[in-house]
């Protein structure tokens, strides 16, 4: 991706991604329109302090279940991997079905106990929060693991560095390095939270500011104050993103040249932990999945045959929205490196952004720049595979620019020595050392749209159902049971879409 | 990666233009804008397709473009350059808003056939069909099924309802305990608040949590346990009769004054209010036909006898301060 070619190419994507995010926004915040008041200002409030609550809870869980995930090793552990990472995969009414089988009032822990729990309120928010998130930030935290040369942890094994050297060779610094990242992803995805916040939080009490988003552009069509809402809660999210990144701190590890795994000596009651925390964690993952799986499979005979077509559809659109995010992600992310770190770190806060964009906000907007020109029916799925693709694309960054700078920075001055350019050096280094972070990334972004519900309908044509569609039509018409059993298909075609992306990329990838 | 890129576009125009609309170019096309589950397969849309297209030398097609909500607020956006030629399944409490954003037009038909409750002779909106809100039990849980809002409060079963800032169930049920309780309403909402489980954004996520038990009573219609008792044969769901009265919603069509068909959106209109269509109302949407021509089907229970109502004028104006006194009861 070297040359003026790749630069050319950076600039166009990130304008692109610009003009997807802004022209939008810009185009409802000329319509008339009151700022936030005192409602909306205590929406965003709370807003604000349960996502940053979330975020802490969940990154703060994340760092031993990823410490145990990288010292463990036992059979199945790719499986347990994959498996982990359902939840963040997981529309959000079916997570929230699933989770609530296991949580709620009439759900396995209350008949277990025998009388109903009650999670409703701050309780249940986080829960699903965390659910959602601590997947996420634990792979966050493991792609940092990742970037440690195995030379590095053959010779902590070797000197016999005790839990606290290692914690000050190793953890530390790639905590250092990937905390800040993952606080901020879960951060601004908490940030959009709306069904699964309002049904788990229990009420009026858990408003956030994408209900009050909802509310402004759906019933009230009141364009204007909605988009104002949106760019106050993009203002703070920029300045906390900003503060974020400030706080990230490269690992400078250095290049090395085994492909072992190398395991770690660890004292005996870390060990332990370790177990404690898989356990723990698997529990709290999979019972919800165990659940979707069993309600699912109950719901199957009711299912009606047009949920082969969404599926068809759902599939193609989040393969080519997967696409378009992977490509635009590194043409920015390579961009990025070539500029200064103030620069680079300004514009990839900036792209963070995406992340706490109001789908609805986005779509609504479109949807009035659009209308003149052609009847934005016609292009819907084309639309929501782009607004997808946008909106994954600050998780891709975090994946790609750490990766492609460790890759200039080892091999850059070995590829110049030996003239290896272009598409060679693309060839042979890059994309070999590249392919984990391009596997996982291209599994992510091709799940999140599957899910995807936000945008689709705002701009829904006949024969245009998406799978989550066709599955809310059914809860829609007393058909839960065959809703779930569109849930259970949905999920299973997310995940095993996820399992060969990330797979592809685990095989096909060197360890870096 | 250009390559690449290039086949992601085609991929997706590809798919995009796959998903266009295939109608017969020869017939003329009336496009009828309505909300998800009235055109699904198992809703309404399809059996009015069939028996509209056998009269109107058309093709009809339905758009479900989320809740009514959703669908009008699609219109607003969409302006006069809108492919819909009619709405159906508007609900009355969003009257206000179809007024303002001025886009419909007199309907032209006589209303004489209608058996709503209630006097009705808005010339702008035509009634399809109606339904009253009323809680929801399952036999197997609640022994002493409330029959009212006191009773309700008194005994205390527990409740879920939707968001009245988000789904048109929920501002039903602000509107309804106005109705009974004038200024007392406050009251009412602070004595349930405590039985209140969740509140959900809409219909569908309620309805599906009552079902899978995570509460005793749920905001719905009096219509709801027919489709149990109809489609699954179980009747352990019933509708709890409020000496209160119940507040109806009326589902509304109506044509768009910027569609190039009047004549075949006037005659799509007609349709609807004719037993053609009524007669398959109750069976596939799940509420009561506006003009009934035959006795409901086997397995609906009679409808209570009280209703209430209250004219859009006064949605209008004191919406937002129902609004207000909801949240300020359920956010302590």
């Amino acid at each position: 991706m070297a040359g003026r070619a790749g630069a050319l190419a950076g600039w166009v994507a990130l304008a692109g991604v610009g003009f997807l995010c802004l022209a939008p926004l810009a185009a409802l915040l000329a319509q008339p329109g009151q700022w936030p008041q005192a409602y909306a200002l205590g929406v965003l409030r709370f807003t604000l302090w349960q996502a940053a609550l979330s975020a802490l809870i969940s990154v703060g869980l994340a760092i031993p279940l990823s410490a145990a995930l990288v010292h463990r090793r036992f059979a199945g552990k790719q499986l347990l991997l994959t498996l982990l990472g359902a939840p963040f995969l997981l529309p959000v009414v079916v997570a929230v079905f699933g989770l609530l089988a296991v949580w709620g009032r009439s759900g396995w822990i209350s008949s277990l106990l025998g009388v109903p729990i009650d999670i409703y309120g701050l309780p249940g928010l986080l829960l699903v929060h965390v659910f959602f998130n601590l997947p996420l930030a634990t792979r966050l935290i493991l792609q940092g693991w990742a970037m440690v040369p195995p030379e590095h942890l053959r010779l902590s094994a070797q000197l016999g560095l005790g839990w606290r050297g290692q914690w000050r060779v190793l953890g530390a610094p790639i905590l250092r390095a990937t905390l800040p990242g993952a606080l901020l992803v879960v951060f601004l995805f908490c940030v959009t939270s709306f069904a699964a916040a309002l049904i788990l939080g229990g009420g009026p009490k858990a408003t956030t500011v994408e209900l009050a988003i909802y509310q402004a552009l759906r019933l009230e069509f009141n364009l204007g104050g909605a988009a104002r809402l949106a760019l106050v809660q993009l203002g703070i999210c920029l300045i906390v993103g900003a503060l974020a990144l400030r706080a990230a701190r490269p690992v400078g590890f250095g290049t090395g040249l085994a492909l072992a795994d190398i395991a770690l000596p660890r004292a005996r009651w870390m060990v332990w932990g370790d177990r404690i925390a898989l356990i723990l964690a698997a529990a709290f993952l999979m019972l919800p999945m165990l659940a979707i799986v069993l309600n699912g499979i109950d719901g199957f005979a009711d299912m009606p045959a047009a949920i082969w077509a969404a599926l068809l559809r759902s599939v193609t659109v989040a393969l080519g929205s997967g696409v378009l995010a992977v490509c635009t992600a590194l043409a920015i992310a390579a961009l990025l490196l070539r500029l200064s770190t103030r620069s680079a770190r300004a514009i990839e806060a900036a792209v963070m952004l995406a992340l706490a964009a109001s789908p609805f906000v986005l779509g609504t907007g479109l949807f009035i720049l659009l209308n003149p020109v052609i009847s934005p029916a016609r292009v819907a799925l084309l639309l929501t595979g782009l607004i997808n693709a946008v909106l994954i694309l600050p998780i891709l960054l975090r994946l790609f620019i750490p990766a492609l700078a460790k890759i200039t920075a080892d091999y850059g001055q070995l590829c110049a020595m030996c003239a290896l350019e272009n598409s060679a050096r693309l060839r042979h280094v890059t994309l070999p050392l590249l392919a984990r972070p391009l596997g996982l990334g291209m599994g992510l972004a091709v799940a999140l749209s599957m899910g995807d519900l936000g945008v689709i309908t705002l701009f829904a044509a006949p024969d245009s159902g998406t799978l989550p569609m066709v599955m809310q039509r059914l809860m829609g018409a007393y058909r839960g049971n065959a809703a779930a059993g569109a849930g259970l298909v949905l999920v299973s075609a997310t995940m095993l879409l996820f399992y060969v992306f990330d797979r592809l990329g685990a095989r096909f990838g060197h360890r870096i | 990666m250009n390559n690449r890129l290039t086949l992601a576009a085609a991929l997706v125009v590809a798919t995009s233009s796959a998903s266009a609309q295939t109608a017969n170019p020869e017939l003329p096309e009336l496009v009828v804008y309505t909300y998800d589950s009235f055109a699904s397969e198992w809703g309404p849309g399809p059996a009015i397709k069939a028996s509209f297209e056998a009269e109107c030398a058309c093709t009809l097609t339905f758009v479900a473009a989320g809740d009514a909500a959703e669908v009008l607020s699609r219109l607003r956006l969409e302006g006069s350059r809108s492919a819909a030629d009619v709405v159906v399944g508007l609900d009355s409490s969003l009257i206000p808003m179809a007024k303002e954003s001025g886009l419909f037009t007199a309907h032209g038909q006589d209303m004489a056939a209608l058996t709503l409750p209630i006097d009705w002779d808005d010339a702008t909106y035509l009634p399809v069909d109606w339904g009253y809100f009323a809680f929801v039990y399952d036999t197997t849980r609640v022994e002493t099924p409330p029959t009212s809002f006191v009773m309700l409060d008194a005994l205390n079963y527990s409740i879920i309802i939707q968001d009245p800032r988000s789904s048109s169930p929920g501002l039903g049920l602000l509107l309804w305990i106005k109705a009974a309780f004038g200024d007392q309403s406050g009251a009412i909402w602070e004595g349930l608040a405590d039985q209140i489980v969740t509140v959900t954004p809409g219909w569908s996520e309620a309805y599906g949590l009552f079902t899978s038990g995570e509460a005793d009573m749920v905001l719905s219609y009096t219509t709801s346990p027919a489709y149990h008792v109809i489609v699954e044969g179980d009747d352990t769901k019933r509708a709890a009769t409020f000496a209160e009265g119940h507040y109806m919603q009326i589902e509304l069509a109506a044509q768009l004054a910027s569609s190039e068909q009047p004549a075949l959106a006037a005659a799509f209109l007609a349709h609807l209010i004719s037993p053609a269509v009524q007669d398959v109302i109750p069976t596939t949407n799940w509420m009561y036909p506006a003009a009934q021509s035959a006795d409901l089907p086997d397995g609906f229970a009679a409808p209570p006898a009280r209703a209430l109502n209250f004219p859009t004028e006064w949605i209008a104006q004191n919406r937002q301060a129902a609004v207000d006194e909801w949240l300020a009861a359920l956010a302590r």
